[in-house]
């Protein structure tokens, strides 16, 4: 960068605004923070967090065969990860799919399987573009420079129609998630619901993965909603504050990833795990103060109970 | 082909890696540790690149890195609860510290070698030359011959750790040890296929095979047999096509074994379920 940061709060942030590339970075990081943050705290409340982390892989190959077709990124990260999420929610469930570090699990070999296969498409794709190896770096771990207009343009529109469709769901969704028995009961089309928040990850996915790239969507899609839920245990406060994390993140994310040599990646990784694990403390602190056991947050019923199914 | 020292050097460390890949995978699945070895390829790659910001040769980062963390994550395993939000951040954040070691590499280190990130991400099996080829093999040799050594108990703890433990067997001590294997079977797989594909490896052979067969002796010499099917065929077709890199070849034919092994499991059902059914019907009526 040819710009100096000279500690100016007022200054450094006009010189930053004196770039349009910059401007765009900002205006597009805002848009995919605040779909990431809403989408992502729910995406936690379902435990479906994996499933977020396939789909921004499988966007992956979708946006390195656009760039070799010739065509905009967006298509390939929109159109692989919306049609990742239609594949996985006709999928038949068997077991939970997150299945960490016990018990034998096909599903966590098969979902194994698929990541590294989509990862060796995109390889694939970016060798058959010779020349374009340069790129490889922004496809994985984002970049700030070279948004366009029209990608924001793209990006607006998608996350717009992307909380609409949020908002319609709300009550029904965070029902089914929070106890789908008793939702399938009232008449709630769990399932429905379920690949219809499929989708919206998708969108949410593909469109983070032009931020941060496709291995780092954790970042800003779960570390934001994970604090959140260590922060408070309201749905309405649990979604705002998760947004204003993601916000945050990806505000300072992109100015420091300005003012230093490093990537954009490192910074909004970085920034995300320091949030987590601050909340995740402040969570042990006040509940030690508390002189009570421990509440696990999110509320008992959604980690036992079959959510997302 | 044969003649060409480049095949030869890629045949004699793809076939090691691919039978050590294999072997370790069928413990892995068996294990439900896919995610771990996930975790590990993650480390592999901000190891690897940790080393060339250093400027030490990236093998020194990838082993220490793995293996250390591999030994972590068994310790931890047992009283932490690992939940996926948990994993989820930490293997982001590692990533996001290898392109941290990334950026500093091309800005201070860069020797015009920028080819080197692709490297440790995808791997590339046709560079290596012939000394590394055969400090592979040899490094793969050795890890084979001790999970071999400790196979039996590990099978046992592995499928019932409260009786292998009532047994005598060393339950805490074989999954650290294991998953330090498995660590650096992962250090050593990233050279071939890449760190971010070295989990295709390991886990696509070893679940064909649970699909092929119940009996999990078979299933580990199948599992190490596909592997290897996998790299000698991936090879030859990329020598074929040169226009497909290895790595894409390599991991298209694993996952094309397990869709095929995944396949045949449930063809095999389908025919069985009928005859099952007019078994079970009359008992249950009867009792």
């Amino acid at each position: 960068m040819t710009t100096e940061l000279n500690w100016n709060l007022v200054d450094d942030i006009r010189q930053l605004l004196s770039f349009h590339f910059m401007l765009n970075a900002l205006r597009a990081g805002t848009i995919v923070a605040g779909v990431a943050g809403a989408v992502g705290y729910l995406m936690v409340l379902r435990r479906q967090t994996f499933a977020g982390h396939t789909l921004a892989l499988i966007g992956f190959p979708g946006a390195a065969g656009a760039t070799w077709l010739g065509l905009n990124t967006a298509v390939g990260y929109f159109g692989f990860c919306v049609a990742g999420a239609l594949i996985i929610s006709a999928l038949p469930r068997r077991g939970a799919p997150n299945a960490g570090l016990g018990g034998f699990s096909e599903e966590s070999a098969a979902i194994g399987t698929v990541q590294a296969f989509a990862l060796a498409c995109g390889f694939l794709f970016v060798s058959l573009y010779s020349g374009f190896l340069n790129g490889l770096n922004s496809l994985l771990f984002g970049t700030i420079i070279g948004i366009t207009d029209q990608q924001v343009l793209v990006l607006l529109i998608a996350g717009a129609g992307c909380l609409l469709v949020l908002i319609l769901l709300g009550r029904r969704l965070l029902f089914s998630t929070i106890d789908p028995e008793v939702a399938r009961a009232k008449g709630v089309p769990t399932r429905l619901v379920g690949t219809a928040f499929l989708v919206l990850l998708g969108v949410a996915a593909g469109g983070t993965s032009q931020i941060t790239g496709s291995l780092l969507v954790f970042a800003l899609l779960v570390a934001p909603a994970a604090a959140a839920t260590r922060l408070t245990a309201q749905p309405a406060a649990g979604v705002a504050l998760s947004i204003m994390l993601a916000l945050l993140i990806t505000w300072m994310g992109e100015a420091f990833a300005f003012f230093s040599p490093y990537p954009i990646g490192f910074w909004v990784t970085t920034l995300g795990f320091a949030a987590f694990l601050l909340a995740t403390a402040y969570r042990g602190i006040a509940d030690r103060i508390a002189r009570h056991p421990p509440i696990p947050y999110p509320p008992r019923r959604v980690l036992s109970g079959s959510a997302g199914r | 082909m044969l003649s060409l020292p480049f095949i030869q050097h890629a045949l004699l460390a793809g076939t090691a890696i691919a039978l050590l890949s294999g072997l370790a995978g069928h413990f892995v699945v068996l294990r439900g540790q896919v995610f771990a070895g996930d975790m590990l390829s993650h480390v592999a790659y901000a190891g690897a690149l940790a080393a060339l910001a250093a400027g030490l040769d990236p093998r020194v980062g990838l082993f220490a890195s793995t293996i250390a963390v591999a030994v972590g994550i068994a310790l931890l395993a047992g009283k932490a609860t690992a939940d996926d939000v948990i994993i989820g951040n930490a293997m982001a954040w590692v990533l996001g510290l290898g392109v941290f070691f990334l950026a500093f590499y091309t800005t201070y280190r860069a020797t015009g070698n920028s080819t080197a990130n692709v490297t440790v991400l995808f791997g590339s099996i046709f560079g290596i030359s012939g000394r590394d080829a055969a400090l592979a093999a040899a490094i793969a040799a050795g890890l084979i011959v001790v999970l071999l050594l400790i196979a039996r108990p590990l099978l046992f703890a592995s499928l019932d750790p409260e009786v292998a433990a009532a047994r005598g067997v060393p339950v805490r001590l074989l999954g650290p040890l294991f998953l330090a294997i498995v660590g650096a079977t992962a250090a050593e797989a990233s050279q071939a296929v890449g760190a971010l594909v070295l989990t295709g490896l390991l886990a696509a052979p070893a679940a064909a095979a649970y699909h092929l067969t119940n009996r999990p002796w078979v299933a580990l010499a199948l599992a190490g047999a596909l592997a290897v099917a996998a790299m000698w065929l991936g090879i030859t077709l990329a020598y074929a096509v040169p226009a497909l890199p290895p790595t894409f070849t390599i991991m298209t034919i694993a996952a094309a074994e397990y869709a095929v092994a995944a396949l045949i499991a449930y063809r095999r059902r389908q025919r069985h379920a009928p005859t099952r059914n007019t078994t079970t019907e009359p008992t249950s009526v009867t009792s």
